[in-house]
């Protein structure tokens, strides 16, 4: 097979490994949809004073997409890839004549795809329940800022992978990092409930960053252009970041034993 | 060949030759992994020559790759696949795959070929483990201790799918800390001590080794006696005769070889106690 054959063979049998994992079903799909459900409930009828106000459930549909695109992608892979490599199957797919990038960039594959059904099951629950309006005219820029976002934090999965010793340390790791990252870059509690100090803690960190951008590409009463490029720029550098980690660092044996 | 601080194994010299199994026999910790891991090109070595299928495995690539099947210590299945689909993975890695059914009936696991990975027993995981490592038809397997942990009937069951390789006529380098797997099912037998070889043959004739000494046991008059000698037959002829002479029975007589389990515990305890040469 071809490179590009064989990464479309390893990504087959990704999405059905993926799929059958109540684990990764429940973290990447059903958490975010019940998030969503949560925040549209509870805040429905408040107003959220960022961009010249939006209502809150216009402004939880791109927070929450953020959260899942971050979920699918680099919180995913890291848990994913941590797993596979402490029970020899990254070492073991190294004996075969498989080329070493090709699993990975199946792996990415699946990744990338998750995020993109997440992106499109999000914003249907925000259109049929809350009445939050799809930007149709804005998709390109909404593909954009996922295409970005999505392959910058799939590189920061992999890297990330290189600080996990252990399986069980994977999924404690994973959600130390982001769950704060979460609430601080106002993706939980909305932007104008969050004081400058946090929000410039915040702006250190690619999350608020992609966040921002989504928010720009989702949300109709923006300014500017749809397309966030100052944002997303911040986005791609840590991503690239990573993949420098990811290369320099990754391994394919188990750390223990 | 070391790594970090000790030299794990030294002065190690192997010949596997085509077509046979090739058991590597040694206690825990005795270098056995590391030295097929040298040899499946996992792990890079300090010294020394080595030549796997004409190719130095530091430096092969994928057409050697294509050439080899490594089946690793402990499970590394992707649980929520099933038997077929692993292979079916696994298959798309090769240029040329045994067909997977194939696979599946070579090594027994026909009735669970829709099974997902995670629901099958040990043995059973064991030898879809064995499947994904042939399923590219290679020349040389590599087995490293493939049934540690098991019960008797899953080791059985893997002796057999073991035991079936020579007859598809591939070599097997196989590593185990099991003297009785090592004498089912290898042609020849190198046994590892604390790094170094301390023996090396045919399950039969490694039996010789040791002090050579057969026991005779029996009682007699209510009393244990134990006899070892060099020379069995003439020493149980005098034994019976003058037993017969007297007119008496020498009850419970037994006469034993020592087993090759014997032998290896001698080596091996041998060599752990032995002042240690392995530091650099």
């Amino acid at each position: 097979m071809t490179g590009v054959a064989l990464v479309a063979h390893q990504f087959r049998y990704d999405q059905k490994a993926f799929w059958r994992n109540p684990a990764s079903v429940f973290f990447t799909v059903m958490f975010p949809v019940v998030l969503m459900l949560i925040f549209g409930s509870v805040f429905g009828d408040k107003s959220v004073n960022v961009d010249g106000g939006v209502e809150a459930t216009t402004y939880y549909v791109p927070a929450i997409i953020t959260l899942s695109v971050i979920s699918a992608t680099m919180q995913s892979l890291a848990m994913s890839l941590v797993i596979a490599r402490e029970d020899g199957r990254l070492k073991r797919s190294r004996g075969t004549p498989m080329p070493p990038w090709v699993f990975i960039a199946g792996r990415i594959g699946n990744s990338i795809v998750v995020a993109l059904m997440m992106l499109i099951l999000l914003a249907a629950i925000g259109r049929l329940l809350y009445s939050v309006p799809i930007p149709w005219e804005r998709v390109p820029a909404l593909l954009v800022t996922l295409a970005v976002g999505a392959a910058s934090f799939c590189c920061l999965g992999i890297a990330l992978t290189a600080a996990i010793p252990s399986q069980d340390a994977a999924a404690p790791i994973v959600n130390a990092l982001l769950l704060p990252l979460y609430f601080l870059s106002g993706i939980f509690i909305p932007d104008d409930e969050l004081s400058d100090g946090v929000i410039q803690f915040a702006n250190h960190f690619p999350v608020r960053d992609f966040f921002e951008a989504f928010l720009h590409a989702y949300v109709p009463a923006t300014h500017g252009a749809a397309i966030d490029w100052g944002n997303l720029a911040v986005v791609a550098i840590w991503g690239v970041a990573g993949l420098l980690l990811a290369i320099r660092f990754f391994r394919w044996t188990p750390r223990s034993g | 060949m070391s790594y970090g601080e000790t030299e794990a194994v030294c002065g190690i010299d192997l010949e596997v030759m085509p077509g046979e199994v090739f058991a590597f026999l040694g206690p825990n910790g005795a270098g056995k992994t590391t030295t097929v891991e040298i040899l499946e090109g996992y792990r890079k070595r300090t010294g020394g020559e080595v030549s796997v299928l004409g190719e130095d495995p530091e430096r092969a690539g994928r057409g050697w790759r294509e050439r080899i099947g490594i089946v690793l210590q402990g499970g590394s299945l992707d649980p929520y696949l099933t038997v077929r689909e692993s292979l079916g993975l696994y298959a798309g890695y090769f240029r040329a795959p045994r067909p997977v059914d194939e696979v599946i009936a070579l090594v027994g696991l026909e009735g669970k070929a829709d099974e997902r990975a995670r629901r099958l027993s040990g043995g059973q995981q064991r030898r879809l483990d064995v499947g994904m490592a042939l399923i590219g038809d290679p020349e040389l397997l590599f087995l490293d201790e493939p049934t540690t942990g098991f019960d008797p009937s899953a080791r059985r069951q893997a002796w057999d799918v073991i035991a079936g390789l020579r007859d598809l006529g591939k070599t097997v380098f196989l590593t185990t800390h099991y003297m009785d797997e090592a004498q089912r099912l290898a042609d020849r037998v190198t046994i590892i001590a604390a790094g170094e070889i301390v023996a090396r043959g045919t399950p039969e004739n490694l039996g010789d080794r040791g002090d050579g000494a057969t026991t005779i046991r029996y009682r007699a008059g209510g009393r244990e006696v134990s006899v070892e000698t060099t020379t069995p037959v003439q020493t149980l002829h005098e034994l019976t005769g003058e037993a017969l002479a007297r007119g008496e029975q020498l009850e419970d007589l037994e006469v034993t070889r020592p087993s090759l389990e014997d032998v290896y515990l001698e080596l091996t305890t041998a060599a752990d106690t032995a002042p240690a040469e392995v530091a650099e």
